[in-house]
């Protein structure tokens, strides 16, 4: 079973856990279980028109999906899917 | 919610933001969280990855740059419990920018540096309905607190 890591922001929207295990093919499908089952996660990751929020980055282990195949980058059991914020902020 | 800050962090927070002046700098908070507060136990001062144009009002932490972050704080027992970051003759108030970026629970200390001198800070954490930042209070540690 691959696993998702949650950064310390949004572990109080997923119930407090750090890691969490899902039966997902893909990163798209583990995203979407995630937030089936933690709904209080969907305005954290995700803007209203349903895109990824911009400081919302995803590696597959060591790899950023962006230079794999994005949301249809393929999950082996042993996967573990991380959530890494980009934080950016500033004047203007 | 208060942010408590351990002794020496604020005279470390405004050596670096005179420094980087009149650029933005950038940073995180590795500490603990106690109830609703959070001690901020260690300033971690990352660069900030804009070019040096934008660097004048805008600050990014690389994404790699926070994996080694988190990295470094659970090997030393702590969190990241917050974002540092000066505004360059601005007030210490969050932008629309800072809206937009902001992630929920973190605690986002800003430091505002006037022609070179640091003046204020103040600290904000993005509510739930990520509509508005409330100001959180910002408190001093007891240095026999402090690991």
């Amino acid at each position: 079973m691959s696993s998702i890591r949650v950064p310390t922001p949004l572990r109080p929207y997923a119930g407090g856990n750090k890691d969490i295990p899902v039966e997902a093919d893909t990163v798209g499908q583990a995203l979407q279980q995630l937030t089936e089952t933690y709904p209080a996660l969907q305005a954290h990751l995700y803007d209203d028109a349903g895109n990824l929020r911009p400081y919302v980055n995803l590696f597959v282990n060591d790899e950023d999906v962006r230079h794999l195949q994005g949301g249809d980058t393929p999950l082996a059991s042993d996967d573990r899917l991380t959530i890494v914020p980009s934080i950016a902020g500033g004047t203007a | 919610m208060i942010l408590h800050l351990a002794p020496g962090l604020l005279d470390q927070l405004i050596e670096h933001g005179q420094q980087a002046y009149p650029q933005e700098a950038a940073g995180l908070l590795l500490g603990s969280i106690d109830g609703e507060d959070r001690r901020a136990l260690q300033l971690l001062p990352v660069p900030n990855s804009f070019d040096e144009v934008q660097r004048t009002h805008r600050y990014q932490i690389d994404p790699r740059q926070m994996i080694e972050a988190e990295a470094q704080a659970e090997a030393e027992g702590l969190d990241i419990v917050g974002v540092f970051h000066t505004h360059p003759d601005h007030p210490p108030v969050p932008s629309a920018f800072d809206l937009e970026w902001a992630l929920p629970w973190f605690v986002y200390l800003i430091t505002s540096v006037e022609g070179g001198q640091v003046v204020d800070h103040r600290a904000w954490r993005l509510d739930d309905e990520r509509g508005a930042f409330d100001e959180v209070q910002l408190s001093g540690l007891p240095t026999q607190e402090v690991p």
